[in-house]
């Protein structure tokens, strides 16, 4: 059976923060593998990153909810703002940062969505009702049958 | 954000003294960095042992403390923990910085 629990936040870093920290505790407390908690916890918080810079950039109180869902060999974290849709109301290509150029044009920013999509297994995006609603899903290792 | 600095056979030692450089530390890292190195040794390891999560906003800093060296000094790294390891690896980002498993592998670096 899915276990499963949400929080909301203020869209500020800071919150933002204790509120990713807050989810990968409870996530622990539903028994999220531990070798699966690091590649989550820097999913989620570039996802959230991106809600709290683009979405809400131009306010500090919009507000951010985060439901997960965890069966038995799928996490699903859904993440919801009321912000204005991703540009062209699509999820981002997220192609690797050119580094190759030389020190002074290695890029300092422009990985999150890279890291979102090598560290899930699936991702969703809609808008409904004036909300974006994104999913980011994990597979899980097989557990013991109880 | 707390950063210590000590000297070691040339090298300037640097120490995050935090355990994550996110989204709401990296621009105070920016500075704080900037600080520290803005006179001494060419060589600037930054000790990275005591951080457990780094985000690409970290990174970024990172980077961006990197270039603040200029061409003439260099930024290495030490003591990455997994994730932070990990998240160098997956952006290749681990091919533009030399990562040094621990501050002392770091600095005997320096030696040869």
């Amino acid at each position: 059976m899915a276990e499963t629990f949400a929080c909301s936040f203020e869209a500020t870093e800071q919150s933002a923060r204790s509120c990713i920290l807050a989810v990968m505790e409870g996530l622990r407390d539903i028994d999220l593998p531990a070798d699966r908690a690091g590649d989550v916890q820097i999913a989620l918080t570039e996802a959230v990153n991106n809600v709290v810079e683009h979405a809400y950039a131009d306010t500090s109180n919009g507000e951010i909810r985060i439901q997960c869902d965890l069966s038995s060999d799928l996490l699903k974290i859904r993440i919801i703002d009321t912000g204005p849709p991703l540009p062209k109301g699509e999820l981002p290509a997220g192609q690797p940062a050119d580094i190759s150029g030389p020190l002074e044009a290695l890029p300092e920013g422009g990985f999150g969505w890279y890291l979102i999509r090598q560290l899930t297994c699936k991702l969703h995006y809609e808008r409904q009702a004036g909300s974006n609603l994104l999913s980011l899903f994990f597979d899980m290792p097989s557990r013991p049958v109880s | 954000m707390s950063l210590t600095s000590t000297q070691a056979d040339g090298a300037q030692i640097v120490t995050v003294n935090a355990d994550r450089i996110d989204a709401a530390m990296a621009i105070q890292f920016k500075e704080d960095m900037r600080t520290e190195t803005e006179s001494g040794p060419d060589r600037v390891i930054l000790d990275l042992s005591l951080v457990q999560f780094i985000d690409s906003s970290g990174l970024g800093a990172i980077v961006a403390a990197m270039k603040q060296l200029g061409r003439d000094r260099r930024l290495d790294l030490a003591g990455p923990t997994p994730m932070v390891e990990k998240v160098f690896r997956l952006t290749r980002m681990d091919t533009i910085f030399t990562l040094y498993a621990s501050l002392n592998d770091a600095v005997s670096a320096n030696e040869t």
